[in-house]
């Protein structure tokens, strides 16, 4: 979502304003914040039914949470946290996820490099072994301008499955990060992991979309 | 040994360090290497560009408005929620 160009509603106004049950503050928080948090629940939940209806849980948390509402956070960050805790306590009892560390586990893994080794000359190469770490198939161009190639539809919809195709952890660094534009402080705030690993998922996330892209340019070139 | 000054980035180990790079989370001397090897690489330059047009493109999909339906259901479930006292 893109903020810039309109002032951020500070947090104190429409904090008051949901506590006295303004429903055109409400209405707005929702509108804003509706996309992103169901970016974020798919990014647990591939189901579209299940990642609507966290949002909608969060939402009722919302309201019946405001009174609460303690200012210790932003109210962006607690209400993505309701969202993340509601996404994770879900996702637990599917027995699909370690509750918890499943993120530092994850980031932790080796996951592989960020470009296949063997575009790299190796060591051992008979010839070429001074330039070792070296492209040997080197990222071929993607055109002078290919910004309108990769907002087509279908080029968004390849970013989008492989998106889907990424790691639990990776997709929810990336949606945040890159897709809603948020700061490393904000996401590693949210998800609560440290600003390495968050660092290392977005690497590992964004390598495999590039790569995703250069396999589609690749073959429009031919 | 190899041909290359032992502090010179390879490919290899820049296409690791370029969300560091852009997140400007290099210590001072990493970065300074980074920016050597690429003044003097044109396809890691390349690289660079791609990942920079991946997150570009990342920040521009369509997002989704909420039904109206699941819209009217939170409205009603704000309405409901009495002032307290």
């Amino acid at each position: 979502m893109d903020d810039s160009g309109r002032h951020e509603l500070a947090d104190i106004d429409l904090v008051a304003a949901l506590q006295r049950r303004d429903e055109s503050m409400f209405t707005t928080v929702v509108r804003r914040y509706h996309g992103a948090l169901l970016r974020l629940a798919l990014a647990y939940h591939p189901s579209r039914a299940v990642a609507e209806e966290i949002v909608q849980e969060a939402w009722l948390a919302v309201v019946q949470g405001i009174d609460r509402f303690e200012r210790r956070s932003s109210f962006k960050t607690w209400l993505f946290r309701i969202l993340v805790n509601r996404a994770r306590t879900r996702a637990e009892r599917e027995g699909r996820m370690v509750p918890f560390s499943s993120l530092v586990s994850e980031a932790e893994a080796d996951d592989g490099p960020a470009v296949s080794v063997d575009r790299f000359v190796p060591a051992d190469h008979p010839e070429w072994a001074q330039w070792a770490g070296h492209w040997m198939l080197a990222p071929k161009s993607w055109g002078e301008s290919p910004e309108q190639a990769l907002i087509a539809r279908e080029t968004q919809a390849l970013i989008a499955a492989a998106i889907a195709a990424l790691s639990p952890g990776q997709r929810q660094v990336i949606t945040l990060r890159d897709v809603e534009g948020w700061s490393s402080g904000e996401v590693c705030n949210v998800l609560e992991i440290s600003e390495t690993n968050q660092r290392v998922l977005l690497h590992r996330a964004r390598s495999r979309v590039r790569a995703v892209l250069e396999r589609h340019f690749d073959v429009d070139s031919r | 040994m190899t041909a290359m000054p032992a502090d010179e980035l390879t490919c290899k180990e820049l296409v690791e360090l370029v969300t560091a790079y852009l997140d400007d989370a290099l210590p001072p001397d990493e970065r300074r290497r980074f920016e050597e090897h690429l003044a003097a690489c044109e396809f890691c330059t390349e690289y660079l560009r791609q990942m920079r047009l991946t997150i570009g493109v990342l920040g521009r999909l369509p997002e989704e408005s909420i039904s109206s339906e699941a819209l009217a259901e939170l409205q009603n479930a704000f309405r409901s929620f009495r002032l307290p006292g």
